[in-house]
């Protein structure tokens, strides 16, 4: 285990210093706005006086670097600044919308992994015949559509024309949940209403389906290829001629050393849903970051912008630590290294 | 030569893709000629014949202004492609450049580019691009440029893998021994190794620049109308589900084609050129 908390204390000083870089490259993006960011503040009404004075508390006229400074050391208060599209401190509006899109990307990464993978094994189990080629054809078609083409085509097959799921939403409006942590899966359990934790997880399919399908199609297609690769390795070749059942080869010889490239992509899908979840989100009227998100950038909001990126790429570099920590658990050669590589 | 009719024919589905980007590409370049309204594609309005569902005349319909639905994917087809180009060819070669030097160069050059390499690749794609569109105009070339910088950390890792397993091989060496320039080692011995797995990865990723460039446009950040394009296209009809379903199912549809199209031909390359990663 020492191995493991090693590799552990390594990835979360490397993260850290990628969140540092992620902040100063947030900040120039920011900072490189044409126009000044002052007198978009204030509206076309302010006078000359306003603005050199919002100048001067935004610290405007310092060189850049000693910007960025006042930046970092609000950033380790947890200050975000004020966002000014709400006229709250973006913080609030981060804790306030953050929740439902999180729910529904990890209610997506479950998908992913709950239907990719065994998609993966399924194909490789079956290499060339046609079920592999028919699960490849679906992967491949789940990959190339943004996933606001799958909301929209999922909606109407499914919450239209058969009205099997609800259209929007993320409850029904009839149930009235005290909100403790924002996640509704977990609120109404706190509260201990089933009959609202079901209506939420009914809520809650389409949307994350449609943000998992890219994610399965992508887990399903590397399972597959690393699968299908290990098992011209003569190991498996003993493993069958020992008389071991194919479906035991194919999970425990065939299967395990393919999850380990899996589990990166998964990594870097979870990424690229928490973006997607912007364009799932504003087909299924889901009241998560995007709407923030997109208004805020439509408006040129500087410092909700930073803080929405900010947390995205935060929650995007923990989601890979976890995953790091996974493969070093499962990876043989890392746990019982003598020392960590 | 030889080996482009290989991949072509490799499996039927690399037939099918080479057959849907053909179209894809083809109906683009002669827009104009195939397009049954190619006014269309700009501002024009017709309000006898407004959100009217498929029929012979409009065979995917008319938007909410009375234009051949048709003809509006055809033109954004086109503007699709000429962005996923543009894009590729600004992003590969400055992607290219990095990876080859953080290859090559030593611990010191591979620290400082990998790691800013990182920094790009650890903000999830679509929203680097969209906090760029969110401080530049929303206009076409601007979107490129939002594009382009969250492309190229992609070719820079690429590269930058493959030079640290090109650089042990003997003909490097070799060129090291005869006093062969840096840069000559680079460019002329290690990148042309490297050129099966870039053009692979620019088969697959033309499918997937124009797949982010709608999503882009979908939120309102990428090209403006009355510019025809698929993203805005379907965001505009997502308002009128489900009763004008072809505003949307079409555009959506379209998207899928073109980069179903390239990314079948991306595996049969794969295939054929051992490129996987």
């Amino acid at each position: 285990m020492g191995n493991v908390l090693n590799l552990l204390i390594r990835r979360v000083w490397i993260s850290l210093l990628v969140l540092v870089g992620v902040s100063i490259l947030i900040f120039l993006i920011a900072r490189v706005i044409p126009g000044d960011p002052a007198r978009i503040a204030l509206g076309p009404n302010a006078t000359d006086e306003q603005v050199i004075k919002l100048r001067g508390e935004l610290h405007l006229d310092d060189p850049i670097w000693k910007q960025y400074g006042y930046f970092a050391s609000e950033l380790l208060q947890g200050d975000l600044g004020t966002s000014l599209y709400t006229n709250r401190p973006v913080v609030k509006d981060i804790a306030q919308f953050l929740p439902a899109t999180l729910e529904l990307v990890f209610a997506a990464g479950i998908l992913m992994v709950m239907i990719g993978l065994p998609l993966g094994i399924i194909s490789a189990k079956y290499e060339g015949r046609f079920l592999d080629n028919l699960i490849r054809v679906i992967a491949l078609l789940g990959v190339s559509a943004p996933s606001f083409v799958w909301a929209v085509i999922l909606m109407l097959l499914f919450a239209f024309f058969l009205p099997l799921f609800p259209i929007a939403g993320r409850i029904h409006t009839d149930f009235d949940i005290a909100r403790t942590t924002g996640f509704l899966l977990i609120d109404t359990l706190l509260v201990g209403n089933l009959r609202a934790f079901f209506d939420a997880i009914w809520h809650l399919f389409l949307p994350a389906f449609a943000l998992a399908l890219s994610g399965i199609g992508q887990a399903a297609r590397l399972t597959r290829a690393n699968m299908t690769e290990t098992y011209r390795r003569p190991y498996i070749e003993m493993a069958h001629s020992y008389g071991f059942p194919g479906w035991r080869v194919a999970r425990k010889y065939a299967f395990k050393p393919s999850l380990i490239p899996s589990l990166t992509i998964i990594g870097l899908d979870f990424a690229a849903m928490l973006g997607n979840a912007f364009l799932v989100e504003a087909i299924f009227a889901w009241p998560g970051l995007s709407r923030y998100g997109v208004a805020v950038i439509l408006r040129k909001d500087l410092n909700a912008i930073v803080g929405t990126v900010l947390i995205i790429s935060a929650a995007f570099l923990i989601a890979n630590l976890i995953v790091d920590l996974l493969i070093a658990l499962l990876n043989p050669k890392i746990r019982y290294a003598r020392r960590s590589p | 030569m030889k080996r482009a009719v290989r991949i072509i024919f490799a499996t039927p589905l690399s037939v099918i893709g080479v057959i849907l980007i053909g179209l894809v590409v083809g109906s683009a370049i002669l827009a104009d000629f195939i397009t049954p309204f190619p006014s269309h594609r700009g501002t024009v309005v017709d309000f006898d014949n407004f959100n009217q569902p498929p029929d012979w005349t409009n065979i995917m319909g008319t938007d909410l202004v009375g234009r051949d639905l048709f003809t509006r994917i055809i033109y954004a087809y086109r503007i699709s492609l000429i962005l996923g180009i543009v894009v590729l060819l600004l992003a590969v070669p400055l992607g290219v450049t990095v990876g080859l030097m953080a290859g090559y160069l030593g611990p010191r050059v591979r620290f400082v580019l990998m790691r800013t390499t990182e920094v790009f690749l650890s903000i999830p794609p679509l929203v680097l691009a969209m906090s760029i569109m969110g401080v530049l105009e929303p206009t076409l070339i601007n979107g490129m440029m939002a594009v382009t910088v969250m492309w190229w950390p992609w070719y820079s890792r690429l590269v930058h893998n493959l030079t640290l397993a090109e650089r042990e091989e003997g003909y490097v060496l070799a060129a090291e021994v005869i006093g062969a320039s840096r840069f000559h080692i680079m460019f002329v011995e290690i990148l042309p190794n490297c050129f099966p797995a870039i053009l692979t990865k620019m088969t697959l990723d033309l499918g997937f620049v124009i797949l982010i460039a709608s999503s882009l446009s979908f939120l309102g950040l990428g090209v403006q109308p009355p510019t025809p394009d698929l993203g805005s296209m379907v965001a505009e009809g997502a308002r009128y589900l489900p009763d004008s379903w072809w505003l949307t199912v079409f555009p959506g549809l379209a998207i899928l084609v073109a980069v179903f199209g390239f990314n079948l031909l991306g595996d049969a390359m794969r295939e054929v050129l051992g490129t996987h990663q």
